[in-house]
C-alpha cells in the first residue's frame, strides 16, 4: 500500500534529479555568483549589487546587446524567408515519400561535421583572395577584391543563416506534413488561388512551426559567441564574447551577471512569441 | 428553383500511369436529382465524382454542366461545391469564418460575408455554434457546417465524397434523412459517392452503381433492386441469390440439375438467374406445386428483428440465402444442420445476361 503511494514519485524521480541536477543547480549557481565580489585573482563569496550596477551603467553592455539582437532579428527573418520556402517546397511539391526522405536527408549533410568547421570552410570561400572574388575579378564583374564578404557583419549573418535555416526548416515542415490535403482542395473547391491557400490556410497552419523554428534560432544566436569571434575576425561583438572576455579575465561574478540578464532577455523573447503563438498544438 | 443544368458525362477516363481508373464512363443526370454513385472501393466512384468537381481532370471524354463544358474548367468555376469525406473544415477558422471562406477568396468584405454565412448557417439551424472552432463541434454538426460553406456559392451541384462514413450509425440515419430534405428543398442535383447501398437505396432518385472503373447498371433504386443488370449488381445490392445456369430452349439448369424454366425464352448458354432472398419459401417435403424447389441443409439462422435470414448449403450450389418474416419464420422454425427445402414461384426468377 505504501509502495502503491510511493510509486509515482519513483517514477518521476530519474527526471526530477536530471532537472535538478543539470539545470536548476548551475542557473542557481549563476544567480548565486553573479551577486558575489571579485578582485583581479580571486572571487569573493558577498553579496554585491555591483556586477548588475557596472554591467547596466555601462554604454558597451547596451551596444553589444544591441548588436546581438540585431544579429538575432536579421539571422531570424533571413531564415525564416529561407526556411519557409524549402519547407514549402518539401512538404507539398515533392509527392513522392521517399523523394521527401532523399532530399530532407540533404538538408542535413552540413550537420554531419561540426559547426566550426562548416564556418572555417568559408574563410578560403569568402577571403580577399578566396574563391569568390577571384572568380568575381577573372570575370571583371569588379576591379577590386570585395572587402566586406569575410570578417565583416554579414560574414557572420551569412553563417548563422547557414548554422541555422536547417532549425527553421524542420518545425515548418513538420507543420506542413500535418494539414490535411482536404483543405487544400476546400479552400481550391472555394476558389482559392495559390497565393490566397498560401495567405489564409497554409501560414495559419505553420504558426506553430514558424515559432517553434523561431525560437530555436533566436535563442541559438543570442547565447553565440564562437561565430561572431571566427567570421567577424573580433570586428563585432556578442553578448557571448562579452562573457567569454569576463571570463578569461576571470571576473566570473560580471560574468555570470551578464548571463543572467542574457536569460532574462531569451526567456522574455521566448515568452513573447508563445504568446502570439500557442506552440502546445504541435507537441 | 435552380436554373435547368443536366450533368453528363461523356465517355469520360482517367488514367494514371497505366492504371485505368475511370474507363469510358457516359451518364447523364437530370438536373434536380439525388444520384449516388455506388461501388466498392477502387471502382472509380470517388475518381469520377472529383473529376466533375475539378480536383482531378478527365484524360479524355467531356463533362458537360448545362450548356457548358466544363472538363476543364478550376473547381470553383464550374457552379458545383464539394463536400470533403472528413469535411474538411478550416480548422483555424470558426463557423462563420469556414463558410464564408469562398466568399473572402472573392474578396467581399468581411461584414458582408460574415452575414451571407450567418444566413446559410441559419439554413441548416447552426447559427447558435458560429463562433465555434470546427474542433468543438460533433460529428453531426461539423457536417452541417460543410454543408453550408459548399452551398453559400449557390452552386447547381453539389458533390458529395461519402458524407455519412465518419459518423455514428444513429446520426447516420438521422443525416441522411436531412441530406435527402435539403435537397428536396433546394431543388438542386446532389451527386453522392458512397460504397453502402442502403444509403444509396434511401437516398437516390438514380443510383449508378460502378464496377472497375465502368458503369454496370444506372437506374432508380426499385429497378436496381428487381431487375439487376449484371451479376455483379445483384450481388452488391445484396439480397439477391445470384445462380449461374445453362440457358435453352426456354428453361436453365442449375448447376446441381434443377431444371427452371424461363420467363424469357431468347436466352441460351451461360447465364446468370437471381432470385430475391425475400421471394423464397422453404417448404417441408416435397413443397408447393408449379413452384422450383432445391433440397438443401441449413447451415446459419440470423435474427434480425423483422426478418429471420436463413443460409442454405446446397450441394453443387452456391449457399442460398432466404429471409424470412418474423412471424413465418417462428410458425416453422428451424436450426443449423435441419434438412430444408427451398421454393419459388418461376416468376420471380429474374435472368441476368452474361
Amino acid at each position: 500500500m505504501r509502495l502503491a503511494r510511493l510509486a509515482p514519485y519513483l517514477q518521476v524521480a530519474p527526471l526530477t534529479v536530471v532537472f535538478l541536477l543539470f539545470l536548476a543547480v548551475p542557473i542557481l549557481t549563476i544567480v548565486m555568483v553573479s551577486f558575489w565580489d571579485y578582485d583581479t585573482v580571486r572571487i569573493i563569496p558577498d553579496f554585491v549589487l555591483t556586477n548588475y550596477q557596472e554591467l547596466l551603467f555601462s554604454p558597451v553592455t547596451w551596444a553589444t546587446y544591441g548588436q546581438t539582437v540585431l544579429f538575432a532579428a536579421i539571422t531570424w527573418v533571413i531564415t525564416l524567408l529561407v526556411g519557409f520556402p524549402v519547407a514549402y517546397f518539401l512538404a507539398f511539391h515533392v509527392r513522392s515519400a521517399t523523394w521527401q526522405t532523399v532530399l530532407f536527408l540533404v538538408c542535413t549533410i552540413p550537420f554531419w561535421t561540426s559547426n566550426v568547421i562548416r564556418m572555417i570552410s568559408w574563410i578560403p570561400f569568402l577571403g580577399r583572395n578566396g574563391l569568390l572574388n577571384s572568380a568575381l575579378l577573372e570575370l571583371r564583374v569588379i576591379d577590386q577584391p570585395l572587402e566586406f564578404l569575410l570578417f565583416s557583419d554579414f560574414a557572420v549573418v551569412l553563417a548563422y543563416v547557414h548554422l541555422y535555416a536547417l532549425f527553421m526548416v524542420v518545425p515548418i515542415f513538420n507543420s506542413m506534413m500535418r494539414i490535411d490535403r482536404s483543405l487544400i482542395e476546400a479552400a481550391r473547391d472555394a476558389g482559392g488561388s495559390g497565393f490566397q491557400i498560401l495567405r489564409s490556410v497554409i501560414i495559419p497552419l505553420c504558426k506553430p512551426g514558424i515559432a517553434i523554428g523561431s525560437i530555436f534560432v533566436v535563442t541559438i544566436v543570442m547565447g553565440d559567441f564562437v561565430t561572431v569571434r571566427l567570421m567577424s575576425g573580433g570586428q563585432s561583438a556578442s553578448v557571448g564574447l562579452m562573457m567569454m572576455n569576463a571570463m578569461s579575465l576571470l571576473q566570473y561574478p560580471a560574468a555570470a551577471a551578464n548571463a543572467v540578464v542574457l536569460l532574462i532577455l531569451v526567456l522574455l523573447t521566448v515568452a513573447a512569441m508563445m504568446r502570439v503563438v500557442d506552440v502546445r498544438k504541435e507537441l | 428553383m435552380a436554373k435547368r443544368s443536366d450533368v453528363e458525362l461523356i465517355a469520360v477516363t482517367k488514367r494514371y500511369g497505366q492504371t485505368l481508373a475511370v474507363d469510358g464512363v457516359n451518364l447523364r443526370i437530370p438536373s434536380g436529382t439525388y444520384c449516388c454513385l455506388l461501388g466498392p472501393s477502387g471502382c472509380g466512384k470517388t475518381t469520377t465524382l472529383r473529376m466533375i468537381a475539378g480536383h482531378e481532370i478527365a484524360s479524355e471524354g467531356d463533362i458537360l454542366l448545362g450548356m457548358d463544358n466544363i472538363t476543364n474548367l478550376p473547381p470553383a468555376r464550374r457552379g458545383t461545391a464539394m463536400m470533403f469525406q472528413n469535411y474538411a473544415l478550416f480548422p483555424h477558422l470558426d463557423c462563420v469564418e469556414n463558410v464564408a471562406f469562398s466568399l473572402r477568396m472573392k474578396g467581399v468584405a468581411k461584414a458582408a460575408r460574415r452575414e451571407a454565412a450567418m444566413e446559410v448557417l441559419r439554413r441548416v439551424h447552426m447559427e447558435g455554434f458560429a463562433g465555434r472552432l470546427p474542433a468543438q463541434l460533433s460529428g453531426g454538426q461539423q457536417q452541417r457546417v460543410a454543408l453550408a460553406r459548399a452551398l453559400i456559392t449557390d452552386p447547381s451541384v453539389l458533390l458529395l465524397d461519402e458524407p455519412l462514413s465518419a459518423l455514428d450509425p444513429f446520426l447516420r440515419v438521422k443525416m441522411r434523412e436531412e441530406l435527402k430534405a435539403l435537397q428536396t428543398r433546394l431543388g438542386i442535383t446532389f451527386i453522392h459517392v458512397t460504397h453502402s447501398q442502403e444509403e444509396a437505396m434511401a437516398l437516390a432518385d438514380l443510383v449508378v452503381v460502378m464496377k472497375g472503373g465502368r458503369i454496370e447498371q444506372a437506374d432508380a433504386p426499385r429497378t436496381v433492386f428487381n431487375r439487376p443488370a449484371t451479376a455483379f449488381v445483384a450481388q452488391f445490392i445484396g439480397g439477391h441469390n445470384v445462380l449461374a445456369a445453362r440457358a435453352g430452349g426456354g428453361s436453365a439448369v442449375l448447376g446441381n440439375g434443377t431444371v427452371v424454366p424461363l420467363p424469357d425464352a431468347t436466352a441460351t448458354g451461360d447465364i446468370h438467374v437471381a432470385v430475391r432472398a425475400d421471394r423464397a419459401r422453404l417448404v417441408s417435403g416435397e413443397g408447393a406445386p408449379g413452384r422450383i424447389v432445391v433440397a438443401g441443409t441449413a447451415r446459419s439462422v440470423e435474427y434480425f428483428g423483422p426478418i429471420v435470414q436463413v443460409g442454405i448449403d446446397v450441394p453443387d450450389l452456391d449457399p442460398l440465402a432466404v429471409s424470412l418474416a418474423e412471424h413465418d419464420f417462428f410458425a416453422a422454425p428451424v436450426a443449423p444442420g435441419d434438412a430444408v427445402a427451398v421454393a419459388w414461384a418461376p416468376e420471380d426468377i429474374h435472368v441476368i445476361a452474361p
